[in-house]
């Protein structure tokens, strides 16, 4: 894998960790179903996350797009449509930050926007961050590898989890 | 919304950028006066709604658009001249997971993991056959016989140990259902002698092997969206010929999708003799009679019911993806298959 690849499979599987450790090991053993409610699934099938080059953006689940990093600055640019910040989505982009000074790039911080709410935060890493990420990512690793699916647990998320058929029939 | 394209006249499919042009040329059957009143048909459709494509005609496909077809997950389904299946091209999976291809393999090759699976789908398949008995018995009466017949066999078929066993069962209960039919079927036309399949030789088995593959072929389009190997089935043999799961779960869903459908087309008069062509030895469907047929069939395949379980309105097309999700479960080790049975 490329380090992109990476940044984005690794940032895939901590967002399912938050929402659901079953969501994460399905979709780890590439095990992925095509949701049909629209044209717009169908894009999300072939990739669970587009990495547009040109646009220089990253999406994921369609929830956020995170523009390419600004090197100059150091800030990752992230714009978000509701004005919500999910766990799930928080760990995210503090994930990235993380990989990024695992790579030896040091300083960088995300700017999240929501245009909608003239709103914007502003997110560091923090050493406790790091020792969770730590655990997170050492967690994810112990669940992979696992012959067993976990359990289904039913969640808000399941209602539009592109999982949901293959869960709950 | 995606949905599957039926293709009946001659013409030619062709790429341009994200769209799939279908020129139709002439229908087979239309005479020359309707050839000549009819401009020549072309027409887009993005490839983002296609499911699957169904070619009937006599279609010219050049690589550029298989190439782009395969890109895109879209299969595509040959029937040749006489509207007998030919083959599937089946783009290259785009769904694979080592983790369930090797859990399906290894409920194959323990005899009785397979075992197991493959009775379920024969009960469930005779269960919806009971389905249509019954529905018919309520409405015309005179099928009783039939019914406790096919019952006591179903009980007796509890006890076999092996798929050889199932298969004679399923033989025995066959022939009785087919019988069956002659009670239901309210035409001279369509009387079942006996079921004759290579070729079929009168208009009903013509229809039963016209159904049953659309029903393979669908089955086929639903496992090619999983990550389950068609190739690897568990009451019928792996074949070479053939994707062979298709037929497993062809056999759990014929009863609903193509028998109901023939009775009702029957006995409404919405198929007839003139929907046929037969010598002595073989009779098939012509162009009309698969258009009609065909048309029922997408038709059925988009009714919806509300799922028990799911509490949300699932088609029967989907029924077919579900219960490839759950044979992956089964596989994998989460939840026993439980077939498809007709619950309402
Ligand atoms: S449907 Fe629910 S339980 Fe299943 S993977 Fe999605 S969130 Fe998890």
């Amino acid at each position: 894998m490329t380090l992109d690849q990476q940044l984005k499979h690794t940032g895939t599987l901590v967002n399912y960790y938050f929402v659901c450790k079953r969501k994460l090991w399905l979709f780890a053993h590439q095990i992925n179903f095509e949701t049909e409610s629209d044209t717009v699934a169908l894009g999300r099938l072939l990739s669970e996350i587009s990495y547009d080059r040109q646009k220089k953006e990253i999406k994921i689940d369609e929830m956020i797009s995170i523009d390419w990093i600004d090197f100059r600055n150091k800030v990752i640019h992230e714009v978000k449509k509701s004005d919500k910040l999910e766990e799930a989505h928080l760990w995210q982009v503090k994930y990235y930050l993380y990989f990024l000074e695992s790579k030896g790039v040091q300083g960088f911080r995300a700017e999240i926007n929501y245009p909608k709410f003239h709103k914007r935060e502003l997110i560091e890493l923090i050493d406790s961050d790091r020792e969770y990420l730590k655990e997170v990512i050492k967690e994810i690793e112990e669940i992979l590898p696992r012959d067993e699916i976990p359990e289904k647990v039913r969640i808000p998320a399941c209602r539009s989890c592109s999982y949901f058929e293959f869960c709950w029939v | 919304m995606e949905k599957p394209f039926y293709i009946f006249s001659n013409g030619r499919i062709r790429r341009k950028d994200n769209t799939v042009f279908f020129e139709y040329g002439d229908s087979n059957d239309e005479s020359q006066e309707e050839k000549e009143s009819k401009p020549a048909n072309r027409r887009a459709v993005p490839v983002e709604t296609i499911d699957s494509i169904y070619l009937f005609g006599e279609v010219d496909l050049n690589n550029k658009v298989i190439n782009f077809l395969g890109q895109n997950h879209i299969p595509i389904h040959f029937f040749n001249y006489y509207g007998y299946y030919t083959g599937t091209f089946y783009p290259r999976e785009y769904a694979v997971s080592g983790h369930i291809l090797v859990k399906q393999v290894s409920h194959y090759v323990d005899p009785g993991l397979r075992f197991a699976i493959a009775q379920e789908i024969i009960q469930s398949s005779n269960h919806n056959i009971l389905k249509n008995l019954k529905y018919y018995e309520r409405r015309y009466g005179d099928l009783s016989g039939f019914i406790s017949h096919i019952e006591n066999k179903n009980r007796e078929m509890g006890s076999s140990r092996s798929i050889e066993e199932l298969m004679g069962f399923e033989g025995q209960i066959h022939k009785r259902y087919f019988e069956a039919w002659n009670k239901i079927l309210k035409s001279e036309t369509f009387l079942f002698d006996k079921r004759t399949r290579m070729p079929p030789d009168n208009p009903i088995n013509a229809l039963i092997s016209f159904g049953n593959s659309m029903v393979y072929a669908t089955a086929l389009s639903e496992i090619y969206k999983t990550q389950l190997n068609p190739a690897i089935s568990y009451l019928h043999q792996p074949s070479t010929k053939r994707f062979s799961l298709s037929l497993d779960l062809a056999e759990i869903f014929k009863p609903l999708l193509v028998d109901r459908l023939i009775f009702s087309m029957i006995n409404h008069n919405q198929i007839r003799e003139n929907h046929f062509e037969s010598n002595l030895e073989f009779c098939y469907l012509n162009e009309k009679g698969r258009r009609t047929f065909t048309e029922q069939f997408d038709e059925k395949l988009k009714t919806t019911v509300k799922h028990p379980s799911l509490k949300r309105n699932v088609s029967y097309r989907q029924l077919i993806k579900l219960e490839c999700y759950k044979l992956v479960k089964h596989i994998l080790g989460e939840e026993e298959f439980k077939g498809f049975r007709m619950w309402w």
